[in-house]
């Protein structure tokens, strides 16, 4: 019984570290195999549209919720410090640095990422991806690839807009609805918010954000069995594994960027 | 140098995992015919096609396309050979992101600097050949299982291969279109001079275009001869196959247990 157990485990051990080999050396392959997607643009371009402005709605709709729940609390709680002129600071923090690339990144993962996989997948399982090797063309290069600079592109461009939202939502409520200066909002927050320190590192946040997502979502699809639960049970690892990544991946990050900040 | 045999399979052995599909395969298709390969559903027929196509690799034995032997080659090599192969796939295979028009001209796009101007004629020419000039801007998903294999057939050809690979060109298909596109494979096989494989379940209609016919079954060849040897044969497998016998050497069924004990008859008690 023990032994079972113990033998189950180590098996299952195996199992996922294999399989982390595997889409790690998939990973090394689709920057091996990059250069048709950078020169023929187009099909980059093409995927930025599938994954990147198909998102944009729910991106930019979070933002503006986010934006504006954050303006509330954030008064609510600063109003009892009596400093509720630094709410333009806070807002824009908080966006800019976390919940901008987070937020973005975790609703990127469940709206593209998982249609990626998907895509991916059925391609494999309908053997379109065997007919591409048959023509001789490469599918890691013809339709990996140019997927994945896709992503790797449209994903700080979303936590961008995602923030700028964010910021507006952060401003309609409280500038607007409750009556914060509006001067002292946009001025504290813009002698506040540095150039390196915060929008560089939430640039850097996003774009490892986007490697992660559509490096799990692009290999989940590849590794698919071709089957119709194959690819379901794919398209939901996808967005569990990418979600903890993103995750686990900030908290990594923001311990590099922020350590030892007063 | 000119090979007068484009494929050569000698004593190819491939199993799956632990199973093995195939024994032991010897096999060869001269410059210009179209061979056919027949066996029952689940011998292997794909599988041998696929180690054409070098896209699994033979546990024992070699392939050699056009004098090349697969195992020896490398990506690259072996890329570079495929542009001169075509197949069509058994379940059509076509992208479901592109129309008709443009699965058809991938390959032209993808391997040659043409002018879209000369694609666009190559690709509907090729569309006419089955007959499906007039579907070039609909969507894989509008069209019929039947006209979608026709389709796949004609992206098979678009770049003039040397070698093209059919599995199961005329399942799905009506008599009318099917005698049609028997004659087309033997057409292109004639006028252009390229070689055809041709896996079928399909007897009389492929007995009445092809060179050389090979029976596989349990993972080797059991009999092989022209379309004239094959019809006046009397080995007991071909005659079963070519008369559709139920009876006979050929097993309809894919290997298991007693049935008797499979559906626990056997006397014991439950
Ligand atoms: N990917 C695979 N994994 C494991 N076994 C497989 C796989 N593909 C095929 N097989 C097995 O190999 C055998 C041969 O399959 P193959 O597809 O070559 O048959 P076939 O002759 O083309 O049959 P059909 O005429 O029905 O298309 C089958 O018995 C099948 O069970
Ligand atoms: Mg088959």
């Amino acid at each position: 019984m023990l032994k079972q157990a113990i033998e189950r485990l180590g098996n299952r051990t195996l199992q996922g570290v294999g399989r982390i080999g595997f889409a790690i050396r998939f990973f090394v392959a689709i920057l091996l195999h990059s250069g048709t997607a950078f020169r023929r643009f187009g099909l980059t371009i093409r995927e930025m549209y599938f994954s990147g402005v198909q998102s944009l709605i729910i991106i930019l709709v979070s933002g503006l919720f986010v934006g504006m729940v954050l303006g509330l609390q954030g008064y609510e709680t600063l109003q009892t410090y009596g400093s509720e002129d630094a709410l333009g600071i806070l807002v824009a923090m908080s966006l800019v640095r976390e919940l901008g690339p987070v937020v973005a990144a975790l609703l990127f993962a469940s709206r593209a990422g998982s249609a990626i996989t998907a895509e991916i997948g059925l391609m494999k399982a309908t053997e379109q991806l065997s007919a591409m090797e048959m023509m001789a063309v490469d599918p890691i290069a013809r339709v990996v690839a140019p997927r994945f600079w896709a992503g790797v592109i449209s994903m700080p461009l979303l936590a961008a807009l995602f923030s700028a939202m964010g910021i507006f939502g952060g401003y309609l409520v409280g500038v607007q609805l409750i009556g914060v200066d509006e001067g002292s909002f946009w001025s504290q927050m813009q002698s506040a918010v540095d150039f390196e320190q915060d929008i560089l590192n939430g640039v850097i946040k996003s774009v490892v954000f986007g490697i992660a997502i559509t490096t799990i979502a692009l290999f989940e699809g590849y590794d698919a069995p071709p089957t119709a639960e194959g690819v379901s049970g794919a398209t939901t690892r996808t967005v569990v594994t990418s979600s903890l990544a993103v995750l686990a991946l900030d908290f990594v990050l923001t311990a590099f960027m922020f350590r030892g900040l007063s | 140098m000119q090979h007068d045999n484009l494929v050569e399979i000698e004593d190819v052995a491939f199993d799956y995992g632990a199973r093995p599909v195939l024994k032991g395969i010897n096999l060869t298709a001269k410059r210009g015919q179209v061979i056919a390969i027949m066996g029952s559903s689940g011998c292997g027929k794909t599988t041998l096609l696929r180690l054409i196509g070098g896209q699994i690799k033979p546990r024992q034995g070699t392939v050699r396309v056009a004098g090349e032997s697969l195992g020896e080659l490398n990506q690259a090599g072996l890329y570079r050979l495929r542009r001169k192969m075509g197949m069509l796939f058994q379940f059509g295979a076509l992208f479901t992101d592109m129309t008709v028009f443009d699965n058809v001209a991938f390959q032209l796009r993808e391997h040659s600097d043409l002018p879209e101007d000369a694609i666009r004629d190559m690709v509907l020419m090729k569309l006419h050949a089955v007959g499906l000039r007039g579907a070039a801007h609909l969507m894989p998903s509008e069209l019929s299982g039947g006209m979608a294999r026709r389709v796949a057939l004609a992206r098979a050809i678009a770049l003039d291969p040397q070698l093209v690979m059919y599995d199961e060109p005329f399942a799905g298909l009506d008599p009318i279109s099917l005698g049609i596109t028997g004659n087309l494979i033997r057409r292109l096989t004639d006028t252009l001079g390229l070689t055809s494989i041709l896996v079928t379940h399909d007897v009389h209609e492929s007995l009445k275009i092809v060179d050389y016919v090979y029976f596989v079954s349990d993972g080797v060849i059991v009999a092989e001869g022209t379309a004239d040897d094959i019809k006046a044969s009397d080995l007991p497998y071909v005659h079963q196959f070519v008369h559709g016998e139920a009876e006979g050497p050929v097993t309809f069924h894919y290997p298991a247990a007693p049935y008797v004990e499979d559906l626990r008859l056997g006397g014991q008690s439950a």
